[in-house]
């Protein structure tokens, strides 16, 4: 039997052996992929960004905790939490710290947590986070949970991947100027600010009041598509995510943005570009494979070398890789 | 891309609450190109084996101060067997008396260190026990 089919079964040895195989890109981990693909589409995947610190893996570990032992009258929903944590530019090895935090929930066999490093990508995901999710999402979980490393501004990829994001904010982060600026806020669909315990904590709310006040979506932020016909205003919303305060509201909230993503027509508007976006970057990838297979490593240097030379301009050198291609 | 990280798990079982010894183990891992998985204090052996399943890691690393040894490896030993990873190679590290180390040995444990061992020999073990060829950093 094939890791693919042991995962459809709900074996979580092959689960966790399958996500290695994905995450290395082994020809028998992507070939998987491929068989589990038609089987995926039906989880609500949900990014948490944030900058580091702020508190992502203690609201993760309540987000569970809160899916697992839903309000009465509703269904326990099986979770998954993919945490991203960043690679060391030099090794290339990783702490990956994030199940620190995210200890409430051991011993609940619907609930898979997995720690995956960075791997030199720069979005605040891996470029193995789509596949990842792609396997939770056939293996039945029906809450995927995608932690971004500790994000600034510009670590926006996680619009790309999830249904609803997430962004936590903390108080004493930095001025109002900060919310103005272009990035991370742009792309919440609920913002949540942690440590609302802590003084400066009104001052914080204000800022991103008012930074959402002048805010009027103009367009989808990652893509150039038109505004969604519904308008959706993210919530702020105060948490202490260490003493569990705040977590149903932002449960809620969660459910309210499924709620109108379902009903504006703007879920599947998010998978087309979710899926459009993991298609270009394969794309990439193979034309980039493609290339340097037709260029010769000798040509490659030369051209490198007349470039350090100051022979050639960076677009110069371009052109004359493509020629090399074309002929 | 799509090269093979090796995958360790740094864990800390029973209730004694000094990590610094296995903090300066994860950092020396993740410095010679390792993903370390880092648990945090008091974890139950079967937490720390829940773990090493949900991250498929090829390596544990467990840190025991406490004298609790010969209770906690053998019960991580057994849980992880009985899930299936069997493949799994365990190290110990802490405060282990000389007269236990051939009896955790014997149990299945890859290799035991106790204060004063140089982090290049862990992870010369580790590339050792993994079967991967071992490529010191260059300076």
């Amino acid at each position: 039997m094939s890791l693919a089919e042991s995962v459809l079964q709900g074996n979580r040895l092959a689960l966790a052996r399958l996500l290695t195989q994905v995450e290395n890109e082994t020809s028998q981990g992507l070939e998987d992929l491929n068989r589990l693909f038609p089987h995926t589409g039906k989880a609500h995947i949900v990014g948490v960004t944030g900058a580091p610190g702020t508190g992502k893996s203690s609201l993760v570990n309540q987000l569970i905790t809160a899916f697992r032992h839903p309000p009465e009258g509703q269904q326990p929903r099986r979770v998954a939490v993919i945490a991203v944590d960043p690679s060391s530019p030099f090794s290339g090895g990783a702490i990956l710290g994030d199940r620190v935090r995210m200890r409430d929930v051991a011993g609940d066999a619907d609930v898979f947590i997995r720690s995956t490093a960075s791997r030199g990508a720069l979005g605040g995901v891996a470029a193995s986070t789509a596949n990842l999710v792609q396997v939770f999402d056939a293996a039945g979980f029906e809450m995927i949970f995608v932690e971004t490393v500790g994000a600034g501004q510009a670590e926006v990829e996680i619009a790309r991947l999830a249904h609803t994001v997430i962004v936590v904010e903390a108080p004493g982060l930095g001025d109002d100027i900060q919310a103005i600026k272009a990035g991370i806020l742009e792309i919440a669909d609920i913002i949540v600010l942690n440590k609302a315990d802590r003084p400066l904590a009104d001052n914080a709310e204000r800022a991103l009041r008012m930074m959402l006040e002048l805010a009027t979506r103009k367009s989808n932020p990652a893509t150039d598509e038109s505004p969604p016909l519904l308008e959706w205003r993210p919530p702020i919303l105060r948490t202490v995510a260490t003493e569990g305060r705040g977590i149903q509201e932002v449960v809620d909230a969660i459910w309210h943005h499924r709620h109108f993503l379902e009903t504006s027509g703007e879920w599947e508007r998010r998978e087309r570009r979710r899926l459009c976006a993991e298609l270009e970057n394969l794309l990439q990838a193979a034309l980039m494979k493609r290339l340097q297979e037709t260029i010769s490593p000798e040509t490659y240097q030369g051209v490198v070398d007349d470039l350090v030379s100051r022979q050639l301009s960076p677009r110069q050198a371009l052109e004359i890789l493509l020629d090399g291609v074309k002929r | 891309m799509s090269e093979r990280k090796i995958r360790v798990l740094i864990a800390k079982p029973g209730l004694d609450g000094h990590d610094r010894g296995a903090k300066v183990v994860a950092r020396a891992l993740r410095d010679a190109g390792m993903e370390v998985i880092y648990t945090g204090l008091r974890q139950t052996p079967e937490m720390i084996a829940e773990a090493a399943l949900q991250e498929d890691v090829d390596v544990i690393g467990l840190s025991i101060l406490s004298g609790a040894h010969m209770a906690l490896v053998p019960r991580v030993l057994d849980l992880l067997r009985a899930q299936g990873q069997a493949n799994v190679k365990v190290f110990v590290g802490g405060i282990i008396p000389d007269e236990d180390i051939p009896r955790l040995l014997e149990m299945g444990v890859v290799g035991v260190y106790g204060p004063g061992t140089l982090t290049e020999q862990i992870i010369k073990d580790i590339h050792a026990a993994v079967g991967e060829p071992y490529q010191p950093a260059h300076p």
